[in-house]
C-alpha cells in the first residue's frame, strides 16, 4: 500500500513521524523538568525520595523516546542525522552525556556503597534537567536560524567554525526557544508532580511554583514566535532543487498551511489552560491539557519548518548546502520499507498505555515506597 | 579524496568508538542471560507456587536492575556515535543501516523499556501471571535490540541488498529480507546472543558459589545453580556450533579476517589448523611488518579446510595469498582490486562532473554505466580498494585477531566443563564440599567477560581497514574535526565510564554480600 505513495508523500508522512516524535520527547521532558525541581519542592530527604520516585518510572520513557526520534531521524534523513550530529559535535555530544550521567542516577543514588554518594547523583540529575531541555530548545532552534556547515558532493560535511554548534547559543533566537523548552520542561514537571504525588504539602509548592515559571516561559515563548514571523527563511525550488531566501518564510508557511496553524493555536491553548487551571484551581488534570498542547505545539512548529518547501536545516554558510525534506531523505525503498514498521507504532502506543493505566491507578506515596521492594 | 584526514583523528576517533562500544558490551551480555534467568526462575515460582523461587527470582532481578542502567547509559552513546565520530560513513549507508536502528527503537527499546517498569514496580500492582508476562517481554525486548544492531553490523561485514546510487553518493537498499536474513546477521545474532546467556550463567553459578563458600543461603545458592548450570550448558553448545557457522560464512565473505585470525600466512590445500602457536616476531618480509610467522605452532592437518568450506582438501587462501594473489586458485591480487576500485572512483568522479557542466547525456549514459550488473559486480564491489595505496594496510592485526580467537575458543570449551560439573555436583549434593571448584567458579566470572570481549575484537579488529567490507575503509568514514576535540570527548567517556563502572562494581558487590532479603517472599504472595 505505501508503494503506491509518491516519493514526495513518503517524505512528507516521515517528517510528520520524526516530527511527533520529537514533539512527544519535548512533553516527556517534564521528567528532565522536575529534576531541575528536586531541591525547591522537596524540603527534606523523604519528600525528595518521594519525588525522585514518581519520576524515575518515567524516566526510560524520555529516554526511549529520544533514542528512537535518533534513530528514525537517521532511517528517514539521513542526510540531516550525518550532517548535524557531524557538524554539531559539541552540542550534541552535551546533550547525550547529560543523559549518560541521568541514566545511572536514579537506580544507584539510594543504593548502598555507591561510590559517589546520594548527593553527586541528585546533581548529575539536576544537569541533565538543566542541559537536556535548554540545548534540545537551541539546537532546534537551528531549524529557523540554520547553522555553519557546508556539503561537498559526496555530501560530506564541513563546519564553519570550530565551536562545533555551540556557536548557536549565541544567537539569541535560538537560546530564548531553549529558555523557553527549559522553563515549559519544569512546568509540565510540577503539572506532573500535581497529579501523581499524594502529598499535600508537595502539591501545594508544586502549585504556587507554577507561576513562577509560567512567566518566563511565556516570556521567551512569545518573543520566539514573534520573531519567527518577522524572520526570513530558506526556500526552495521544488523543481531544480536551488535555494533562494524567502522574507516573511514562516510567516507564508502559516498561511498555506491552515490545518497546521490551527493545530498550533489549538495547542498554544492546551498548554495555556493547562497551567491556568492548575495556577487558579489545582487538580490534577492540568498535565493533560498542558501536555497534549505541548505535543501538538512542537509539532506543528516542526512541520512549519519542513514544509511548503522551506529547508528545514538552513546552512548560514553556504546557502545551497541547506537540507530540506527531498534532499535529505532516504530512497523510496527505505522509506516504504519503514512505512510498514511505522503500523506498529499504534500497537506500541496502546501496550504502553495499558501498561501504565494498569501501573498508575493511584498516586504514589511515602507509605507506598516503604512497601515497595525496588525503590529509587 | 581523502586530503585533509589526519591519521591521528581517525585514530582517535577509533579509539573512542573501540572505547565505548567495549564499555557498552561489559553490560549488555549479562542483560541479555540475566533477564531471561530471571524470567526462567519466576516462571518456577509461578509454577509451583514456592516463595523460595520469587525470593530468588528478586535478588537476581535486582542485581540486573544495576547492570541494566548502566547498560542504557552507555548505549545512548553508540546510536548517536555514528552521526557524530562517522558522518560520512552515515550518509554513505544511511539509507541501510538506520532503517534497523530505528526498528530497534520502536519494536524493541519501547519493550524492554515499558515492560521493566512493571517487572520492578508492578509486584503488588498487577496479577502473577501478567507479571509474569512482563518480566518474559523484558528479556524478550532485550534479545530482539540485540537482533537489530547486529543485522546492522552484519551488513557491515557482508553488504548485500542494495546497489549503489551515483546520483546521491551512497547505497541504496533494494531488498529488506537480504539485509535482515543475511547468514553474517542471522549467525551473529545467533552466536551473540547465546555468549550472553553462557555469561549470565557464568555470573548466576559464581555469585552462588560465594554464598555456599559463606555458608550463607545455601539452598537459594543450590536452586540459583541448577538454573544457571542447565541454561547454561544448553547455550554453551549453541555458541559453539552458531561460532563455528559464523567461521564458516568468515571463511567466505571475509577471507583476510579468517586467514588472520586463524594465523594463516600461506594458504594451501588441505591447510592445517594452528591450534596453539605463538606469533614470530621475525619479519618474514621487510615491507611489512605485519606478515610474519610463527615461531611455534601445533598445526592439526586438514582440519582448517574442513572447518572452512567442508572440504577436507579444499584450498583455504592464507593473508600473503589475499595480498599477492593466486592465479592457480582464483585469487585476486590486491593491486588488481585497487585498480578496479580506481576505476570505479573515477567513473563516479567523471559522472559528477557531467551532472555539474550540465551534460545531461553524459551523465545519465555514466550513470546507466555506473548501475548496470555488470559493473556493480566487477567493479563497484571493489569501491573502497580505490582509497587504499599501500597493499600491506589491507592486512589487519594478525597477532590481535589470532590470540584474541584463539582464547575465545579455548574458554569456549572449558566453560562446557564448567557447566558440566556445576551441574553434577549441584545434584548429586556435593557442590557444598568442593571448595576448589566453588573458588574456580568465581573466577570463571572474569574469563566469561575476557571470552565475550575477545570475540568482539576478532570480529571488528578482523575487518580492519574496512568499516564497511570491501566499500568503505575507516579512514574515509569519519567526521572531519579536528583530532583535538575527539581526544577531549575520549578522555571524558573514559572517565565517566569508568568512574560509573566503579560505582556499578561497588553497588553490586554491596547488593550481593546483602544477599536475597528474607522479608520479601511470602508476606506479599
Ligand atoms: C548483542 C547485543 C547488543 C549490541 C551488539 C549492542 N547493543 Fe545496545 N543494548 C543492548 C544490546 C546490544 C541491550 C541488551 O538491549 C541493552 C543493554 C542494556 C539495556 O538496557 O539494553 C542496550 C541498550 C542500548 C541503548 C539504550 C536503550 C534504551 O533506551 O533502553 C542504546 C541507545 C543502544 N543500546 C545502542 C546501541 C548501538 C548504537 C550499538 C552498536 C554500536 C549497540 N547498542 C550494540
Ligand atoms: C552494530 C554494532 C556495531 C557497529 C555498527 C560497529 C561499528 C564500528 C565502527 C564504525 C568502528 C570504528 C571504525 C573501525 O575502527 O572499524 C568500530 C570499531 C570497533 N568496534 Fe564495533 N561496532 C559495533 C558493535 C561493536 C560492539 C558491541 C563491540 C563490543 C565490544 C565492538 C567492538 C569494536 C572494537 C574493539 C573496535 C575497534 C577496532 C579497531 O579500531 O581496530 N563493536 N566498530
Ligand atoms: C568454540 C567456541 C567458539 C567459536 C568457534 C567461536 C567463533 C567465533 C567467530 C568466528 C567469531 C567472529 C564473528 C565475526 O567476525 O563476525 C566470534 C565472535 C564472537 N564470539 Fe565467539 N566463538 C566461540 C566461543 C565463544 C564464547 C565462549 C563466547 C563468550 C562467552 C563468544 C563470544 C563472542 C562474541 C561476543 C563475538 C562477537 C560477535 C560476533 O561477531 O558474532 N564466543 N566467535
Amino acid at each position: 500500500m505505501f508503494e503506491a505513495l509518491s516519493l514526495l508523500s513518503l517524505q512528507q508522512y516521515w517528517w510528520l513521524i520524526v516530527s511527533l516524535l520529537g514533539a512527544l520527547f519535548v512533553f516527556l521532558m517534564f521528567v528532565q523538568g522536575g529534576e531541575t525541581l528536586l531541591f525547591t519542592i522537596a524540603k527534606n530527604e523523604q519528600e525528595k525520595s518521594l519525588l525522585v520516585n514518581t519520576l524515575g518510572r518515567k524516566w526510560e520513557f524520555t529516554f526511549t523516546t529520544l533514542v528512537t526520534f535518533g534513530g528514525a531521524f537517521f532511517a528517514s534523513f539521513p542526510l540531516f542525522y550525518s550532517t548535524s550530529f557531524g557538524g554539531a559535535y559539541w552540542v550534541w555530544l552535551a546533550i547525550l552525556i547529560s543523559f549518560v550521567i541521568q541514566a545511572v542516577s536514579y537506580e544507584f543514588r539510594k543504593k548502598p556503597n555507591n561510590f559517589l554518594g546520594a548527593k553527586t547523583y541528585e546533581i548529575f540529575l539536576f544537569i541533565n534537567g538543566l542541559l537536556g531541555p535548554l540545548l534540545v530548545g537551541t539546537a532546534v532552534g537551528t531549524f529557523f536560524n540554520g547553522a555553519m556547515f557546508k556539503l561537498d558532493d559526496l555530501n560530506h560535511v564541513t563546519w564553519g567554525t570550530s565551536f562545533r554548534g555551540l556557536e548557536a547559543v549565541l544567537t539569541f533566537h535560538n537560546l530564548a526557544l531553549g529558555l523557553a523548552v527549559l522553563f515549559l520542561a519544569r512546568i509540565l514537571g510540577l503539572l506532573y508532580f500535581m497529579n501523581s504525588v499524594d502529598n499535600k504539602a508537595i502539591v501545594e509548592r508544586s502549585q504556587k511554583a507554577l507561576l513562577l515559571n509560567t512567566v518566563p516561559f511565556l516570556v521567551f515563548f512569545l518573543y520566539f514566535v514573534i520573531a519567527l514571523l518577522f524572520k526570513d527563511g530558506y526556500a526552495y525550488n521544488s523543481e531544480t532543487g536551488v535555494v533562494s531566501v524567502e522574507s516573511y518564510k514562516y510567516l507564508h508557511n502559516l498561511l498555506a498551511l491552515p490545518i497546521n496553524t490551527l493545530l498550533l493555536l489549538i495547542g498554544v491553548l492546551g498548554v495555556l489552560w493547562g497551567i491556568g487551571t492548575s495556577i487558579l484551581k489545582g487538580g490534577n488534570k492540568g498535565i493533560w491539557f498542558a501536555g497534549g498542547g505541548t505535543v501538538l505545539t512542537v509539532w506543528a512548529l516542526l512541520i512549519l519548518a519542513a514544509f511548503n518547501n522551506t529547508c528545514f536545516y538552513p546552512s548560514i554558510f553556504d546557502m545551497q548546502s541547506s537540507l530540506n525534506i527531498v534532499k535529505a531523505s532516504s530512497s523510496k525503498f527505505t522509506l516504504v520499507a519503514m512505512s510498514y514498521v511505522s503500523l506498529f507504532v499504534p500497537f506500541v502506543l496502546a501496550y504502553i498505555w495499558y501498561a501504565w493505566k494498569s501501573m498508575n491507578s493511584k498516586p504514589i506515596s511515602t507509605e507506598e515506597l516503604e512497601q515497595e521492594h525496588h525503590t529509587y | 579524496m581523502l586530503e585533509g584526514i589526519d591519521v591521528s583523528l581517525v585514530d582517535w576517533s577509533r579509539a573512542q568508538f573501540a572505547l565505548t562500544a567495549m564499555y557498552h558490551w561489559v553490560f549488555v551480555p549479562l542483560t541479555l542471560g540475566l533477564g531471561i534467568l530471571v524470567a526462567i526462575m519466576e516462571t518456577l515460582y509461578v509454577k509451583t507456587g514456592n516463595p523460595e523461587w520469587k525470593r530468588i527470582t528478586k535478588f537476581w532481578m535486582t542485581l540486573f536492575g544495576i547492570n541494566f542502567a548502566i547498560g542504557v547509559a552507555t548505549g545512548i552513546i553508540l546510536e548517536f556515535e555514528f552521526g557524530t565520530n562517522w558522518s560520512n560513513y552515515s550518509w554513505f549507508v544511511g539509507d541501510i543501516f538506520g532503517a534497523p536502528l530505528a526498528i530497534e527503537g520502536i519494536l524493541a527499546f519501547f519493550m524492554e523499556s515499558t515492560f521493566i517498569a512493571i517487572m520492578f514496580f508492578g509486584w503488588n500492582k498487577v496479577s502473577k501471571k501478567f507479571h509474569l508476562i512482563s518480566t518474559w517481554l523484558t528479556a524478550i525486548g532485550a534479545n530482539l535490540s540485540a537482533l537489530w544492531i547486529l543485522v546492522a553490523n552484519g551488513w557491515m561485514q557482508k553488504p548485500t541488498g542494495m546497489v549503489f546510487n551515483p546520483e546521491t553518493a551512497r547505497m541504496e537498499m533494494v531488498s529488506f529480507w537480504d539485509v535482515l536474513f543475511s547468514p553474517m546477521a542471522v549467525h551473529k545474532f545467533l552466536h551473540t546472543t547465546s555468549s550472553g546467556f553462557v555469561l549470565a550463567s557464568i555470573f548466576v553459578i559464581g555469585v552462588s558459589a560465594w554464598f555456599i563458600l559463606k555458608g550463607r543461603e545455601i539452598t537459594f545458592a543450590r536452586k540459583s545453580i541448577v538454573v544457571g548450570a542447565i541454561f547454561g550448558l544448553l547455550s554453551i553448545f549453541y555458541t559453539i556450533l552458531t561460532g563455528d557457522s559464523s567461521a564458516r560464512t568468515i571463511a567466505h565473505d571475509q577471507p583476510m579476517k579468517f586467514a588472520s585470525f586463524e594465523g594463516l600466512y600461506n594458504g594451501s590445500e588441505g591447510a592445517g589448523l594452528v591450534a596453539l602457536g605463538f606469533i614470530s616476531q621475525n619479519k618474514a618480509d621487510p615491507s611489512n611488518e605485519n606478515l610474519k610467522d610463527f615461531s611455534v605452532k601445533i598445526e592439526i592437518p586438514n582440519i582448517l579446510s574442513y572447518m572452512a568450506f567442508l572440504n577436507w582438501d579444499a584450498f583455504v587462501p592464507g593473508v600473503n595469498d589475499l595480498i599477492r594473489g593466486n592465479e592457480k586458485y582464483g585469487v585476486m591480487s590486491a593491486e588488481d582490486k585497487i585498480k578496479r576500485g580506481k576505476i570505479a572512483i573515477e567513473k563516479l568522479t567523471a559522472f559528477k562532473e557531467a551532472k555539474k557542466g550540465g551534460n545531461k547525456a553524459a551523465a545519465d549514459s555514466l550513470k546507466t554505466e555506473i548501475m548496470s550488473k555488470d559493473f556493480q559486480n566487477g567493479y563497484f564491489k571493489y569501491f573502497g580498494y580505490g582509497y587504499i595505496s599501500d597493499p600491506h594496510t589491507l592486512v589487519p592485526s594478525v597477532p590481535l585477531s589470532f590470540y584474541s580467537f584463539h582464547i575465545m575458543v579455548v574458554l569456549g570449551f572449558y566453560f562446557i566443563l564448567f557447566f558440566f560439573f556445576a551441574l553434577f555436583y549441584t545434584l548429586k549434593g556435593k557442590v557444598h564440599k568442593k571448595r576448589k571448584f566453588l573458588w574456580i567458579a568465581i573466577w570463571t566470572i572474569p574469563l566469561a567477560y575476557i571470552a565475550s570481549q575477545a570475540g568482539w575484537i576478532v570480529a571488528e579488529v578482523g575487518r580492519q581497514p574496512w568499516v564497511i567490507q570491501d566499500l568503505m575503509p575507516t579512514m574515509a568514514a569519519v567526521t572531519k574535526i579536528s583530532s583535538g576535540a575527539v581526544q577531549v570527548t575520549f578522555w571524558l567517556f573514559a572517565i565517566i565510564f569508568t568512574t560509573l563502572l566503579i560505582a556499578e562494581l561497588k553497588i553490586m558487590l554491596r547488593q550481593i554480600k546483602i544477599g536475597p532479603k528474607t522479608e520479601g517472599g511470602a508476606s506479599h504472595v
